[in-house]
């Protein structure tokens, strides 16, 4: 018995689709999903073996977007590192700047400003709503809600990133953190653009519910699809919304209490299944969430400098030692590793990238479902090759 | 009733696409390059050598090639040769000035920190980014003639900062003025005796008459 | 939360054979971590994961780190006998001693049950040529799986025990390890000649009539 006598496909297969013969399971089908494709989320290759339609297995291979950045980092100064942080999770770039000043701050002991702090978690929790509205964009389109969900985040995204680019230049490599506080200040009618984004967002996000949340054919293709126990998630390393879906109550803001989010009064959204639909709604909760920690840094933020005026801009050298600093980014604990033997370059330069990390249970959450799932549990995921490759 | 979130959704994407119709808040496309946004004050593309006038760039360029931006800038796209002469700038001081500084800007990633680590504000982010080029190498390099900008231009594209900058640069130069003036005035009251105690008594040039103070 | 010196003490009652040392960390963060034997690392790992005090049950991240050879000079006085029958004088004496590189993988831990972290395993690699192995943690903490197999395409650490050990950035027929500082890249493949000196000399030899204007004005810098 040959391939094209039991083949389903019309066409012999092509270079990057094999059959594989096995004695026991019939006629496995190895197919390569990327790294050209639309709806991987980036140059992210899974080669996934099926049996007709269900995976019977899933290997995930990237470092197609592998850029050296920890070896850049080692031979660049901590400064200079700042622009490169912006490319790591390329959709977020004031959160990785934020991480990688925590750390930095973390090794030098710096201090920073009570203004800075409200202006970073006032950006911080920006990026965390045009992060989550992207995701249920691109959850949808990948699931073949050709463009108009997306089309609709984005148009709410361009608001964001008009008041990024009114702060720090940029719409997405913003550049904008320094250590021991911010590059420059915001203005007042800078903060009033700020608040009428704020009051705005929660009406587009129920129009954005109306849409989707209730939709028959989102639930029918998420509800049950992809179920992450707790203990799993723990013991792989998952953070952010993925871990809180699963049921786990762990938000680094509210554990490490960084910055100065002990004072925000705000609650974290839980998961009682698992599945790819309570990923996609504990998303949407953490947004009127951020709604909520935005409205009250805009109405508390103090006046005061916004940098740290010992700050040195050159010839900044942190004594020997190292640190470890985290926040909780969009996608999940976005950490820092430096190791300084005091000179102007770090000696060790390590990112502990969330997506990466995120993706080592890949193959568990889509063995037994369809192809088509595997497509809607990578969406959930939530991932960015520039994290996931660095 | 099962269909009742398609038709829900099926509604929201009407409103949309009716409410595109009236108004900009469903519809958000800018007709480019018919129309064009209006950028922030603060968006940066890539830098530009500002000088006084726009008569004599290479003259009155602010740049002294101290070489910080160039040892800052994080993907090292910057390339400058300091001049052999001097020559005077703006002010009338003697002044180096770079002979070559080139910024490849396919290289450049525009982030900043030459502009922020500059101590003569000599190189300023500008907002031009309609400079596409058929040439990967040579129509993306860009030397100092074409990089150097009046600091009118600079007013134009960066009002606030343009002031700040003025007006720092405008007290610099008074402080400095003034602290002539006082070292000329104490240069011309009657000298108190001994020498001033940090000389060893092994240099007797710095004893030396220093030349003619500049006239105020 | 213990202090690093607490959780050894409470390492050693359960497993007295194991290697376990506290290594400081100056600097400002204090974030001091514990030096672990390769031979017990695993049983440690697990101790520390299931012990109810602790209950590190979350590994968040797992770092390479490459440390050259390295020349320590130590200052000591002595005091030596004055040859002309005065009294003792001190002198001061610099030994030079050489301390071989080694590879080295730093865990940080976290407990999501306690809420409480980070604490800092290191381990260490005999050289950085032929003793390389390390045993792999990841039958303890599932999160190393990924992490652990990027230090071993990185920094070509290897990691007994590990389920599926193979390159994971770099492509599967890539020869050495690019995180390691003696790492020399090479300069055949194709890129774009910057303003430079030395990498336009490079670039010359690769692109010969790239850049005549530039070539022209610019001389290698010294």
């Amino acid at each position: 018995m040959s391939v094209s006598d039991v083949s389903p496909l019309s066409s012999p297969p092509g270079p990057n689709v094999r059959a594989v013969h096995d004695e026991f399971h019939g006629d496995l089908l190895e197919v390569s999903m990327g790294p050209h494709h639309p709806s991987t989320h980036g140059v992210f290759r899974m080669i996934v073996t099926l049996d007709g339609e269900t995976v019977t297995k899933l290997k995930p291979v990237f470092g197609y977007l592998h850029r050296n950045h920890e070896k850049i980092g080692e031979n660049t100064s901590y400064l200079g590192s700042m622009p490169y942080t912006d490319r790591l999770d390329y959709l977020c770039s004031m959160t990785n700047n934020w991480a990688y000043a925590l750390a930095v701050e973390k090794l030098s002991g710096q201090t920073v400003p009570e203004r800075a702090e409200y202006l970073r978690i006032i950006l911080a929790e920006l990026t965390r709503l045009l992060n989550h509205t992207c995701l249920a964009g691109f959850l949808l389109q990948d699931s073949g809600a050709s463009g108009t969900p997306l089309m609709y985040a984005f148009r709410e995204r361009e608001k964001i990133l008009d008041l990024f680019e009114a702060l720090s230049g940029s719409r997405m490599m913003c550049n904008y953190q320094r250590f021991g506080g911010c590059r420059a200040d915001a203005t007042p009618a800078w903060l009033d653009a700020a608040r009428t984004l704020t009051d705005n967002y929660g009406g587009f996000l129920d129009e954005y519910e109306e849409l989707l949340t209730g939709n028959e054919i989102l639930m029918a293709r998420t509800q049950g699809i992809g179920r992450l126990t707790a203990k799993l998630a723990i013991g792989a390393g998952i953070t952010g919304p993925m871990l809180r879906a699963a049921g786990v109550a762990y938000d680094i803001r509210k554990v490490d209490g960084y910055g100065l989010y002990p004072r925000f009064n705000f609650r974290v959204p839980l998961g009682a299944h698992g599945d790819t639909y309570d990923r996609y709604m504990v998303r949407v909760l953490e947004m009127r969430e951020s709604i909520n920690i935005l409205r009250q840094a805009l109405r508390d933020i103090p006046d005061g400098p916004v940098m740290d005026p010992k700050a040195k801009l050159r010839g900044f050298r942190p004594k020997p030692g190292e640190a470890y600093g985290r926040i909780e980014g969009p996608k999940g604990e976005i950490g820092f590793f430096l190791i300084s033997e005091g000179g102007p370059n770090p000696y060790r330069y390590r990112v502990r990238p969330p997506s990466f990390i995120n993706l080592t249970i890949l193959e568990d959450l889509c063995l037994g479902h369809s192809v088509a799932d595997t497509v809607a549990i990578l969406g959930s995921i939530d991932i960015v090759l520039g994290e996931v490759d660095r | 009733m099962l269909g009742t979130g398609l038709i829900q959704g099926l509604a929201v994407t009407a409103r949309n696409f009716v409410g595109s119709f009236h108004g900009t808040k469903r519809f958000v496309t800018t007709q480019y390059p018919e129309e064009r946004t209006k950028l922030p004050e603060a968006y940066r593309n890539f830098p530009f050598l500002v000088c006084e006038s726009a008569d004599d760039p290479m003259g009155t360029l602010r740049c002294v090639a101290c070489q910080i931006c160039e040892k800052e800038c994080p993907p090292q796209c910057i390339y400058i040769e300091k001049s052999k002469d001097k020559k005077p700038d703006a002010n009338g001081k003697m002044q180096i000035y770079p002979a070559v500084f080139d910024i490849d800007i396919a290289v450049c990633m525009s982030c900043q920190i030459c502009v922020e680590v500059c101590p003569f504000d000599a190189i300023e982010m500008d907002q031009v980014f309609e400079i596409a080029a058929t040439d990967r190498f040579t129509g993306l390099m860009m030397d100092r003639h074409a990089l150097a900008k009046p600091n009118g231009y600079f007013h134009q594209i960066h009002p606030t900062q343009a002031e700040e900058v003025d007006s720092r640069l405008a007290a610099e130069r008074l402080a400095a003025e003034k602290k002539a003036q006082a070292a000329a005035a104490a240069k011309a009251a009657p000298r108190p005796a001994p020498a001033p105690p940090a000389q060893s008594p092994g240099a007797p040039s710095a004893q030396a008459p220093k030349p003619a103070a500049p006239a105020a | 939360m213990e202090t690093p010196e607490q959780i050894r003490d409470r390492i050693l009652a359960r497993l007295p054979g194991a290697a376990v040392a506290v290594v400081a960390n100056p600097g400002p963060a204090a974030q001091h971590s514990l030096l672990l034997g390769a031979a017990h690392a695993r049983d440690v790992a697990r101790l520390l994961r299931d012990d109810p005090g602790l209950q590190l049950d979350f590994c968040s991240n797992v770092s390479g780190v490459d440390w050259l050879d390295r020349e320590i000079v130590e200052t000591t006085k002595i005091t030596a006998p004055d040859p002309a029958g005065g009294p003792p004088k001190e002198l001061e004496q610099k030994t030079k001693r050489l301390q071989p590189g080694y590879l080295e993988v730093v865990y940080h831990l976290y407990s999501v049950a306690l809420r409480h972290g980070p604490v800092v395993l290191r381990l260490r690699t005999a050289n950085r040529t032929d003793l390389v192995t390390l045993p792999s943690l990841t039958p303890v903490w599932r999160s190393c799986e990924f992490q652990e197999r990027e230090v071993f395409d990185l920094f070509g650490v290897i990691f007994a025990g590990h389920p599926d050990l193979r390159r994971i950035l770099m492509w599967d027929e890539f020869r050495d390890h690019p995180m390691r500082k003696d790492y020399v890249e090479p300069d055949d493949y194709e890129w774009e000649p910057t303003p430079h000196g030395d990498v336009l000399a490079k670039a010359r030899r690769h692109y010969p009539a790239a850049e005549p204007a530039a070539a022209a004005k610019q001389e290698p810098k010294a």
